[in-house]
């Protein structure tokens, strides 16, 4: 029998051997922000760990190049994930002489690369189980609570960017909560204002298209410079209007990232709005109004739940965008993890950005995929409704 | 009599931008109001003309890099040959989607160092998604009538991509182009806090001296530019369109 190789099984496999063989696992540095010196595996870890590390890589690999079941990939994938994991954080106290609290220890490029690899294989895998929306909540729970885990035993205590966390721990969750409070409260008023605004487009035919297209123009309009154009309005609110200064409001901070962000989630909840509602069936409306049901019964009953998942698919992008944009809020004093990354950008501490892009890149992974797996059930029911 | 009003209104837009990026002073009056009676109302660090030229260029490097390797990753995993990755591809777009174009800025620095590299890398990343959607999109929603009556009248594979598959596309591909250059102008300012040259300068120099007739000429600038390039690959995909007989 012929053993048929899986081709991006090849792909992982020659990433996973280059991340192992062709670059260098970890960086030393005496401190934060000279030039390190590159450890491969070998050198990075003690002895038994390194080969213990490479056979399982080894195994995981040739899991993924055999065409296995898509099982036997996601736990071969979940595997080396941790391990990698595991061995970073061994690797930050190995490398790290005792007593010394300028040494830093990096991931370097080989371990990133590996991390890819594996992560593919993962995503193959999930890709291919299909797995129903729950499971995907459920994966997303697993995974943070391995990286929950991780973070709480203190593994990665000796890697720098947890040195950074560990100098800014009360900055840190300060920043985060304003981060947060910054993309779902923005979201939360675009959908208090778009929802409305949606319903009147598509009642209202002549307002659709102005609107629509005021909002387009806005989201031109690149998210420094609108940060930037609102700190006027606002300060000049702030002087002028009494008792809008005791509300947070200011011309710099977080009230122009606010109404910024607000600003560019208006369109995809508006324009979702009017796609869902236009895009319910005209007997489903109909029949609604046979059986005599009032406008208002009409749209809470009918029309807005069969436009629902469109609604949420709004909702979903603007949700992501809005915590990817919150970054630059920080240019403007308004808080969010944005600003680690813009003072390790200023300090070439790469660490320290880190510190800022990983949290904001997991939130808003995690974002994207509870939201799918909500539009996939509210999509399901809406269309078991509709040939039911 | 409506139908010309949104051409004249673009060409009035366009004729500004010009005059204001050649006689940038010669507004000053318009932006005198917005500052302190001491500060420059115009940007004086730097040429706007060639901030504007530098932006353009970076874009326009960065979509065509990502354009034709987007259009190859998405035509490999339509062949036969690459069909295993469609799945998997289509997964990527979303997981990638989800990358803050700041973070894709700030993660690229470690690798390649400040100024104009990170940020090319990140616009490309962020470029490549939604043209590679909109490609792969098209090539798998083809009318299955067209490509086998391709295929009956005896066209290789090859023949069938280059004469009937991607000129049906070509419009969405467009489009997908189009989506990628308005998010990469905007993107691109964010590239001038690692010192990449563009008019984000312009906009963090107005941030920093608290000038709002810096950052409102910065912001304007792009969003013209903007605007401009959007309508204009619009019109050139209804030309595409109407060309492939598909609307």
């Amino acid at each position: 029998m012929r053993i048929q190789l899986d081709k991006l099984g090849i792909v992982i496999a020659l990433l996973a051997a280059y991340g192992t063989l062709g670059a260098s696992f970890a960086v030393s540095k005496p401190n934060r922000i000279v030039q390190g010196q590159a450890k491969s595996i070998l050198d990075a870890l003690p002895s038994w760990a390194a080969w213990a590390l490479l056979v399982l890589l080894f195994a995981a690999a040739v899991v993924a190049l055999l065409r296995t079941s898509a099982w036997a990939k996601l736990i071969a994938a979940a595997a080396a994930l941790l391990a990698l994991a595991l061995a970073m954080g061994l690797t930050g106290h190995f490398l790290t002489p005792a007593g010394n609290t300028y040494a830093r220890v990096s991931p370097a490029s080989g371990f990133w690369i590996l991390l890819f690899a594996f992560a593919l294989l993962a995503a193959d895998a999930i890709t291919r189980l299909k797995p129903p929306p729950w499971m995907r909540v459920l994966f997303l729970i697993l995974a943070g609570a391995g990286v929950g885990g991780l973070l709480f035993s203190g593994s990665w205590d000796g890697l720098s960017i947890m040195k950074e966390y560990a100098g800014r721990a009360d900055v840190f969750w300060v920043e985060a909560g304003k981060h947060v409070t910054l993309a779902l409260g923005s979201l939360l008023a675009a959908v208090a204002v778009g929802l409305p605004l949606g319903i009147l487009c598509h009642r209202v035919e002549p307002l659709r298209a102005s609107v629509l297209n005021a909002l387009n123009i806005i989201q031109t309009i690149p998210s420094i410079a609108l940060f930037g154009i609102l700190i006027a309005p606002l300060g000049w609110i702030a002087a002028t209007v009494p008792g809008a200064a005791a509300l947070g409001i200011r011309g710099i901070g977080a009230a122009p990232a606010f109404v910024a962000l607000f600003l560019y989630s208006l369109l995809p909840v508006v324009a979702n709005t009017v796609i869902g509602l236009s895009g319910v069936p005209k007997d489903a409306v109909d029949a609604a109004r046979g059986i005599g049901m009032t406008n208002r019964q009409r749209l809470f009953k009918i029309e807005f739940p069969l436009a629902l998942p469109v609604i949420l698919t709004g909702i979903r992008i603007v949700l992501v965008q809005n915590i990817g944009l919150a970054t630059i809020a920080a240019l403007i004093g308004g808080g969010g993890f944005g600003v680690f990354v813009f003072q390790g950008i200023g300090q070439t501490a790469m660490d320290l950005v880190l510190l800022g892009a990983v949290p904001t890149v997991a939130l808003s992974f995690a974002a994207a995929v509870i939201l799918d797996a909500l539009i996939e059930l509210n999509s399901r029911a809406v269309n078991g409704a509709r040939s039911g | 009599m409506k139908a010309w009003l949104p051409t004249a209104l673009r060409a009035m837009l366009l004729l500004l931008l010009n005059a204001f990026l050649l006689f940038p002073e010669s507004f000053e009056p318009l932006f005198k109001s917005l500052v302190q009676p001491n500060a420059p109302a115009i940007y004086n660090q730097g040429s706007l003309l060639n901030l504007t030229l530098l932006h353009l260029k970076i874009v326009f490097f960065a979509t065509l890099i990502a354009a034709i390797i987007a259009v190859l990753l998405a035509i490999l995993v339509t062949r036969p040959f690459g069909s295993e990755f469609l799945p998997l591809s289509r997964s990527l777009v979303n997981i990638g989607q989800t990358f803050p174009p700041v973070a894709v800025l700030a993660l690229a620095v470690p690798a390649v160092g400040f100024g104009e590299k990170p940020t090319l890398i990140a616009l490309f990343l962020y470029g490549l998604l939604p043209i590679f959607e909109n490609t792969l999109t098209a090539l798998t929603n083809l009318p299955r009538s067209v490509v086998e009556a391709a295929r009956g009248s005896g066209m290789t594979g090859f023949q069938r991509l280059l004469q009937i598959e991607l000129p049906l596309s070509l419009p969405v591909i467009v489009g997908g182009i189009r989506l990628s250059v308005v998010i990469s102008l905007s993107t691109a300012t964010i590239g001038s806090t690692v010192a990449a040259k563009t008019l984000g300068e312009v906009i963090i120099a107005g941030l920093q001296s608290n000038n709002l007739a810096f950052i409102l000429q910065g912001g304007l600038i792009v969003g013209a530019l903007a605007v401009l390039i959007y309508d204009g690959l619009s019109a050139v995909e209804a030309v595409l369109a109407r060309r492939a007989g598909v609307r």
